[in-house]
């Protein structure tokens, strides 16, 4: 298959990472070829949390700048911060919600308006998906869904060789109970919104 | 049953590269597992401290490195499979028991799993440790992927066995942080008990018998570099005229660079994953058949400098470079584009470089440092020992989440060098100095290598304050134990050493225990240290909420909210605290109740007492 280079970026305790992973596990179920990066520790502490996902015959396990296929944003000034890592190419989803860093509180910076950082977004690539992944978490009564809710744009997109159901299928194996019906709600309303 | 226990040889798993090394361990039949944890070297040890409570498998956080790989050398001497974890700067601590561990040897396999972390992702410097296979004379094992840290685990336990020599596998933040599936293979039988088998004349490393084990050190490793010699994993890719030698993840960056440019019938790649001994005739071998050399490894020029002495030895004139082709230097990680240009750009090869944005028309953007977490007590801590001690006093800090002071608005980090380098540091600013020196250190951080700077504070009438910041855990590595623990709410019962007992018996007199959200006894606290002339200890005694909520033991009170009835926006709660649950409604200062803790911090703070406790 074609190398498909994703980049999830996201803030901590948004779930990027295992929104990453369940794509590395679909891919696994589907024999396709999977690499999941990711990076731990002191970067994590309310910072800013980037995963990878390398799907197909390549073995480098990180996405260079100007390299990703698709960017997955689950927040829009750190979607506006990753441009780097797209070319005109890029798919680009990402969610609207604002969430804005603790120094713009302290007075070390001015949060960028959401409608104009999607408009510098929309200016840098061809196809941007851009959807308020919170809105539909809260919609699909688990605020913590976001990340389902953007793997669902994710698979929604087409970007990627895995459908629906087989993505389905991971997140059931691997989501407690009490919340699989609003992970999945979560994930067709993403998924609906890709369309 | 843990994951990582299955029978199923055979199954394919989608395993972190450091689980890969678990399982790999456990397939040799590794039976003993010591670690001090350490980014990105963690998720190894924190698999056996689960497994180790559902199998007859021994497994235990030491204190530091030079403890963990002493404890393991008593159980490898003896017999068992034995494996040693921790991060790059913790060999440094283990080095002086690794020099001479060389010249003992084992008996039971012993690998020795050591994590670099270039670009310092989580680490004080990115040193590069393939030196110290090169100090100890030690094999050394360099992974490329996740299939083979599984794999070469195994391996290295065969190998230790066979050359009774502690084997060292090196991983870089890349491998252990990423993953892929991995093919398992059978669970080998456990030995869990041996015997000790007395032997002073080999064992016990006075002169006279050094002198001999060192000779016999060198027997060995020319024995390991027979081995690394005829190593599967050590191999030539390809036939053509250019070459290209590389190790670890960078060799994914070289491979993956030859088919994209195209010119896999022009390239030969030498990789080496058993790395030390260098396997010189299969280098020289390499040399002979190509026209130049690309070295492709991340931070030192290791083997780029090795290649250039066989090349002389041999009389081969051909040209070898690494550092300073196209991108690459001894800096930070590398990259596939990186790797992809310096290929492209060393043997003359045309390519299209993917098309950046021109990214000028991005405005500048707030920054997202880490923070302290909301309710994080350090915070607190911090807050206090800055009303007593001001600006102006020397802070010396440590390693941990606490590290984090460095940032506006506390900006209360002066120097950090390494675990422990808090007290010692102390001591010596104290002395050369006529500031005032309080030192910061967390409580596994402390048991790590505090203790002996506490005991040198003491001994030599040094005089300063020294805040022992104690969380319950150890917690920028993910909640692992430590002896000053209670485990019990984690499943273990091990003996508690509480830290106040140990600055007691290191002769403090003058202690204090707090607790960091009582700020106004936290303050009287701190003033009593300025006061007194000696060495002061303040111990502050907080769990680490995120600790306490995932054992069980956080009590849920109330959150806070900001009554603006009240407020007049003098915003002391976000200026000095920057506590992540405060956030900006306009003008108004706002409280997230979801990230409120109800530590009350701020609530003490306000002079117009406006932060109060929303009503059930």
């Amino acid at each position: 298959m074609e190398t498909k280079r994703l980049v999830f970026i996201g803030v901590g305790g948004q779930g990027n990472l295992l929104a990453s992973r369940l794509v590395g596990e679909a891919a696994l179920s589907l024999g396709i070829p999977a690499v999941v990066s990711e990076i731990h520790g002191m970067a994590q502490r309310g910072g800013i949390v980037e995963s990878a996902v390398l799907l197909g015959e390549v073995t480098s396990p990180i996405v260079s700048n100007a390299e990703a296929d698709v960017l997955i944003g689950f927040e829009p000034l750190e979607t506006l911060r990753s441009l780097g890592k797209c070319n005109k190419d890029t798919l680009i989803i990402t969610n609207t919600h604002p969430l804005p860093p603790f120094t713009v509180a302290a007075g070390q910076g001015k949060y960028p308006p959401v409608d104009k950082s999607l408009e510098l977004i929309r200016s840098k690539a061809k196809k941007v998906i851009a959807l308020d992944g919170n809105a539909m978490a809260n919609e699909a009564g688990n605020p913590l869904s976001l990340n389902m809710v953007m793997l669902g744009a994710l698979i929604g997109s087409g970007a990627i060789p895995i459908g629906a159901e087989d993505m389905k299928k991971t997140i059931s194996t691997s989501t407690k109970k009490a919340f699989l019906e609003s992970n999945l709600k979560a994930f067709d309303l993403g998924m609906q919104s890709a369309n | 049953m843990h994951k990582l226990l299955t029978e199923e040889s055979g199954r394919e798993l989608l395993l972190l590269g450091n689980e890969a090394i678990a399982r790999g361990a456990l397939e040799a039949g590794v039976s003993f597992t010591t670690c001090y944890p350490g980014t990105p070297s963690s998720e190894i040890p924190d698999q056996f401290f689960r497994i180790s409570q559902e199998t007859d498998l021994y497994f235990e956080y030491s204190t530091n490195e030079k403890v963990a790989l002493e404890v393991g050398a008593g159980a490898a001497i003896s017999g068992l499979r034995t494996m040693v974890t921790m991060k790059h700067v913790g060999l440094n601590v283990a080095s002086d028991p690794l020099m001479t561990l060389a010249y003992l040897g084992v008996k039971g396999g012993m690998v020795i799993i050591n994590a670099d972390d270039p670009f310092c992702f989580s680490s004080q410097n990115e040193q590069d440790n393939r030196y110290y296979a090169r100090l100890s004379s030690l094999p050394m094992l360099e992974p490329t992927n996740v299939q083979e840290m599984k794999d070469m685990t195994v391996a290295a336990f065969d190998l230790s066995e066979e050359l009774e020599l502690p084997v060292i596998i090196r991983t870089t933040t890349r491998l252990n942080h990423i993953s892929a599936a991995v093919k398992l293979g059978d669970l080998r039988p456990v030995k869990t008990k041996d015997t000790f088998q007395k032997n002073p004349f080999h064992f016990v490393a006075v002169p006279a018998v050094s002198r001999n084990l060192h000779k016999l050190l060198l027997e060995k490793y020319n024995r390991a570099l027979e081995k690394s010699e005829k190593w599967p994993g050590n191999q030539i890719i390809g036939n053509g005229r250019w070459g290209i030698v590389a190790n670890g993840v960078s060799f994914n960056y070289a491979s993956d660079a030859v088919s994209d440019l195209g010119i896999s019938d022009k390239v030969s790649i030498l990789k080496l994953g058993f790395s030390w001994p260098l396997p010189k005739d299969l280098c020289t071998h390499f040399l002979k058949q190509v026209d130049k050399v690309l070295v492709v490894e991340e931070l030192e020029p290791v083997m780029e400098n090795d290649l250039k002495a066989i090349a002389q030895e041999s009389g081969i004139t051909i040209p070898i470079k690494g550092k300073g082709v196209g991108g690459l230097s001894r800096l930070f990680e590398y990259d596939p584009g990186m790797v992809r240009k310096a290929v492209a750009e060393y043997f003359g090869v045309a390519y299209k470089k993917p098309e950046m944005h021109d990214l000028l028309d991005i405005p500048e953007l707030p920054g997202r440092p880490p923070n302290l977490c909301a309710g994080c007590p350090h915070r607190a801590t911090y807050y206090s020992v800055k009303q007593v001690y001001g600006p102006d006093a020397i802070y010396p800090t440590d390693i941990g989440c606490y590290t984090l002071g460095l940032l506006p608005p506390i900006s209360m980090a002066d120097l950090v060098i390494c675990m422990g380098s808090s007290v010692s540091t102390g001591c010596g600013f104290s002395r050369a100095t006529d500031q005032k020196v309080v030192s910061f250190i967390g409580d596994s951080t402390f048991f790590h290598s505090g203790i002996t700077g506490l005991l040198n504070a003491v001994h030599n009438n040094h005089k300063f304050t020294l805040v022992i910041l104690d969380n319950g855990t150890t917690a920028m590595t993910g909640h692992q134990p430590h002896p000053g623990v209670d485990t019990e709410p984690m499943g273990v019962n091990l003996t508690r050493v509480p830290v106040e007992d140990i600055v007691r018996g290191c002769g403090v007199k003058d202690v204090h225990v707090v607790r960091p959200f009582k700020l106004k006894k936290t303050i009287e606290a701190v003033k009593a240290t300025m006061e007194y002339d000696g060495m002061s200890v303040i111990i502050s005694k907080e769990l680490c909420p995120l600790f306490a909520k995932a054992v069980g033991r956080f009590k849920k009170t109330r959150p806070f909210y900001v009554n603006h009835n009240k407020c007049k926006n003098h915003r002391d709660c976000i200026n000095l605290l920057a506590c992540p649950a405060m956030y900006l409604d306009g003008d108004q200062v706002e409280i997230d109740e979801n990230l409120c803790i109800g530590c009350s911090v701020c609530a003490q703070v306000c002079p117009e007492n406006a932060i109060l406790p929303l009503k059930a």
